[in-house]
């Protein structure tokens, strides 16, 4: 057994669900957003706000960002530990990405709730 | 060099194949201090070659099966000068020993009831010859030795044995009263040369069947423990006999499984005639590996070949079906396709006897002790030294060995090794200590290969040490030809004593290893030489054109090769089993 | 004269301060030979070259090295399966420190075999005769067993080059699913607990390259596969 504290479910196992459920949630968002697109051709503001000021809209997104928040978190992670050696610099990234990370989520929920 | 760093051990084991990991094993297991010494990685060892199975008598395939029948076609097989002792006790432990690799995780083939599977070989028979032929080998599909060896290394793994990896060992080293304790041996890795002091010294070098220019044996099988043997003055048992497997692939020499023909293949020549059925009516191509070789060269020789020279037969195989073959001889089916360039599900094999086996090596008891003779020519224990597998002589193979049969040797015989070290080291064991001097003269060889400024390379030398045995000491042997080998073999050690080593440096040196490799390669030919020129008869493996018959009244007895006056003597054949009669000698037919 | 145009990796420790590239000519005489003979033939020329090999028959796994670019036994490997143009590059198997020429230190790659554990464990007594083991069950050991321990697979395994003191790489993933799947084994349980970090197991990215070049056939993702399937049955 590898230990490691700076993954995100602490077991390889989790990881690789927790990848591939969020791959599933996001494909589904993503297959929802391109459908509904191509059914409003004609989009305006008012109505691409009034999709977002739906709640299931707004728990269907923020699942959405929460996966995309865990699937980057994993992949990068693994990219990270596969490529920089050096462990400062390894840790210093992994510090980055999980504030980006962060920021971005954070930002998210904002767009989705606020105002 | 008095600055030499020494390593100690209990006991430390040369050969890391099947015999030395299975006495380590047991060793490991006591929390002796034990070594397993070996100049390849373990699982890279010749008995991972090993294909067809481990015969034993653990009646799976037959319950009414007896180690009795075994110990009598090992007798039978080995042409009469099998030790009938140490058969009766490889025969009756052989089913404890295959039982204990299989609880080891060894991965068996099996029959519908879940037991062990077991298949045909030659030489096998139900109730002393009279029952018909047996199916008594164990395999694991067509590649029990890989199964068996890698099993050794795993249960050695989780037994903590120390492995001195890629370690060769150079030369034995004798303490003034000619006991062994230990030996020079050399890190292949940074060419350091260590002293290694041990008060048990396990010969299991196995097998040198590179003294012939076409052999199934790997490139690694230069009898590196009779060399070192011979060379400390210790006496080779029955060294003229070795063993022709019938079908090693025309011109690769790569091993086919007998499992073959113990599957239902069989051998054709030119005509397509199956030709077994003249030579041994009743078990055909399942007859002595000794019979079956020789009746292949006779077909060559009398114009029946195939090929365009006409110098080799088919083994045909098709006729078993895809499934067959890709469930019990997957192994095989790969390897024709990848030496003969011939898919064996839709044609035969092109095959010719190739060496195989030797019979021959240190003479030990049961316990794996080695033997030597004193002047009245009593058997003498050697303190300190050890042989088994390939490179013992216990003898229960005597002239010819049965398939199968090695694989038990192995295991059998490595276990009781191990078990009698530790007994012995539990009792307690004092040699007196080396000194400079012994070292010193453990020290020669090497010292002379790295001091050598001009002469003669070593693949030039190891090929005409080869050329000069497979055609004056092949299947067929006569007087004038051997006459004509010993001599060239006797000029030949002089020019090996003066060969050139061009590469001085350290770290993995190759070239080094492959010019102590020769020094035992000339050791083992001479002894080999010297006793097939001196047997006048034919038994077994042994054939002579001058001297056609088995000659019981003058050699019923072991050879014993003295090589300090480069002389053959004779050791009585064991004919003294404890639970069962002895059989007697008979004609040998099949 | 058919002269085969070799490139051999060379690098002596003791007198080379890099390692560099030696060019052999090598007359083959037209026969479609073994890597490893031309190997043979090079070293009667040179007799410093290093390589190990034993068996010279694809069982004993000492050989591998990496022919024109892709890992494999040299004593199997025809020259018609290799060689492009003439020409024949040999280099060491990658990612593992060099010795010697084509000689590898293997010490990573032994201690992740060690690592999985490779030995039965059974601690129930054992009857007098064999475990029994239905053919079928027996069948599940096909494709595992016959690992010969080369190291070509996991020397071509990117996910092995980057971590390979974490990830146990393919040929040790392949044997570990070997105890997993014997059905005389019972440290199933125990096995698996030590394989459920990020690295063991789960940093096989699924690249293949271990198939691609196993000399004996066996295909180490697909049992990698396996084992993941077995942890998420034990672990959901």
């Amino acid at each position: 057994m590898v230990t490691n504290i700076t993954n995100l479910g602490r077991s390889g196992l989790s990881d690789w669900l927790l990848q591939r459920a969020s791959a599933i949630v996001l494909a589904l968002y993503s297959l929802f957003l391109v459908g509904y697109l191509l059914l409003n051709p004609g989009l305006d503001y008012a109505t691409w706000s009034g999709l977002f000021a739906q709640t299931w809209m707004r728990i269907f997104s923020l699942l959405a960002f929460v996966s995309l928040a865990a699937h980057a978190w994993v992949g990068l992670w693994t990219v990270t530990t596969d490529y920089l050696k050096p462990t400062g610099i390894r840790v210093a990234t992994q510090f980055i990405i999980i504030l980006a990370i962060f920021v971005f989520l954070v930002w998210g929920i904002q767009v989705l709730w606020g105002a | 060099m008095s600055n030499m760093r020494s390593l100690t051990f209990d006991a430390i084991i040369i050969g890391g194949g099947g015999s030395g990991m299975r006495a380590a094993l047991e060793l490991a297991k006591s929390g002796k201090k034990t070594a397993v010494l070996t100049k390849v990685f373990p699982t890279r060892s010749h008995t991972v070659s090993a294909q067809g199975g481990i015969t034993c008598a653990i009646a799976s395939s037959d319950p009414d099966d007896d180690w009795r029948w075994h110990m009598y076609d090992t007798v039978k097989g080995g042409d009469y000068i099998t030790d009938q002792e140490a058969a009766e006790y490889m025969c009756s432990e052989g089913p404890k020993a295959v039982f204990e690799l299989e609880h080891m995780g060894l991965p068996f083939s099996r029959f519908d009831n879940g037991r062990i599977y077991q298949r045909p070989f030659g030489g096998q028979s139900k109730n002393f010859g009279e029952g018909g032929q047996a199916a008594r080998t164990c395999a694991a599909a067509d590649r029990t030795g890989h199964a068996l060896l890698h099993t050794l290394y795993q249960n050695n793994l989780k037994n903590n044995t120390t492995f001195l990896n890629e370690w060769y060992a150079i030369d034995l080293v004798k303490n003034a009263n000619g006991d062994v304790v230990g030996c020079i041996a050399m890190d292949i890795e940074s060419g350091e040369v260590v002293h290694i002091k041990s008060k048990a010294t396990v010969l299991a070098t196995g097998g040198s069947g590179r003294i012939y220019a076409s052999t199934t044996n790997a490139l690694i099988n230069t009898g590196d423990g009779i060399g070192m043997a011979l060379r400390a003055g210790f006496p080779m048992q029955d060294m003229e006999m070795w063993q022709f497997h019938p079908t090693g692939i025309y011109g690769a020499g790569t091993l086919v499984t007998e499992g073959c023909r113990g599957e239902g293949g069989y051998l054709i020549n030119k005509d397509g005639e199956r030709f077994m059925e003249r030579y041994a009516p009743n078990a055909k191509d399942l007859a002595g590996r000794d019979v079956v070789a020789r009746s292949m060269v006779m077909e060559i020789l009398e114009g029946r070949g195939c090929g365009e020279k006409g110098d080799h037969v088919y083994l045909k195989l098709d006729h078993l079906g895809e499934e067959v073959l890709s469930k019990r001889l997957p192994g095989i089916v790969e390897l024709s396709k990848t030496f003969a360039h011939a898919d064996p599900v839709k044609e035969p094999i092109p095959v010719v006897p190739t060496c195989h086996y030797m019979m021959g090596g240190v003479p030990t008891n049961v316990h794996g002790q080695a033997i030597m003779q004193d002047e009245q020519g009593n058997d003498r224990i050697v303190n300190g030294l050890f042989a088994v597998g390939e490179a013992a002589c216990v003898s229960v193979h005597g002239a010819n060995r049965l398939g199968g049969n090695s694989l038990l040797d192995l295991v059998v015989f490595g276990r009781a090794a191990g078990m009698f070290i530790e007994s012995a080291l539990n009792e307690g064991v004092d040699y007196l200590e080396a000194s400079q001097d012994d070292i010193d003269a453990a020290m020669q060889r090497i010292n002379r290969w790295n001091e050598s400024s001009d002469g003669e390379s070593v693949p030039e030398l190891k090929r005409a040490l080869q050329e000069i045995m497979q055609s004056d000491f092949g299947v067929f042997r006569e007087e004038e030809n051997m006459q004509k080998g010993v001599q060239q073999l006797a000029e030949l050690r002089e020019r090996i004593a003066n060969a050139y080593l061009p590469d001085k440096s350290n770290a993995f040196n190759t070239a080094r290893v492959e010019a102590l490799e020769l020094d035992n390669l000339m050791e083992v030919a001479e002894a080999t030489a010297i006793a097939a020129l001196d047997r006048k008869e034919s038994r077994g493996a042994h054939s002579r054109y001058d001297y056609p018959d088995r000659d019981d009244a003058n050699w019923l007895k072991h050879s014993m090769y003295f090589p300090l006056e480069k002389r053959l003597g004779q050791r009585d054949v064991n004919f003294a089993p404890k639970s069962v009669d002895m059989f007697e000698p008979k004609v040998r037919t099949y | 004269m058919s002269m085969l145009q070799v490139s051999l990796y060379r690098y002596n420790p003791e007198t080379d301060t890099a390692p560099y590239m030696e060019e052999f000519q090598i007359d083959t005489q037209g026969r479609d030979i073994m890597v490893l003979d031309v190997l043979h033939m090079a070293k009667e020329r040179d007799s410093s070259l290093a390589f190990r090999r034993s068996c010279r028959e694809g069982v004993c796994g000492s050989d591998g090295m990496n022919m024109n670019g892709k890992n494999g036994l040299a004593c199997i490997t025809p020259l018609s399966e290799v060689v492009k143009k003439g020409k024949l590059t040999l280099r060491p198997l990658p990612g593992l420190p060099v010795i010697r020429d084509l000689v590898v230190d293997m010490g990573l790659f032994y201690k992740q075999y060690e690592r999985i554990q490779p030995y039965l464990q059974n601690d129930t007594p054992a009857p007098a005769i064999e475990r029994l083991q239905s053919p079928e069950d027996r069948d599940k050991l096909d494709g595992l067993y016959e690992c010969i321990l080369c190291a070509c697979c996991s020397t071509s395994c990117p996910s092995f080059w980057w971590n390979p003191e974490k990830f146990v790489g393919p040929a040790g993933l392949l044997q570990a699913y070997r105890f997993l799947a014997d059905s005389r084994d019972e440290a199933t349980r125990e096995r698996l607990a030590e394989l459920e970090d990020p690295f063991s197991v789960f940093r096989c990215r699924g690249i293949m390259n271990c198939v691609a070049v196993c000399p004996k056939g066996l295909n180490p993702t697909r049992a990698i596969g396996k084992i993941r399937e077995m942890l998420l049955a034990n672990a959901t």
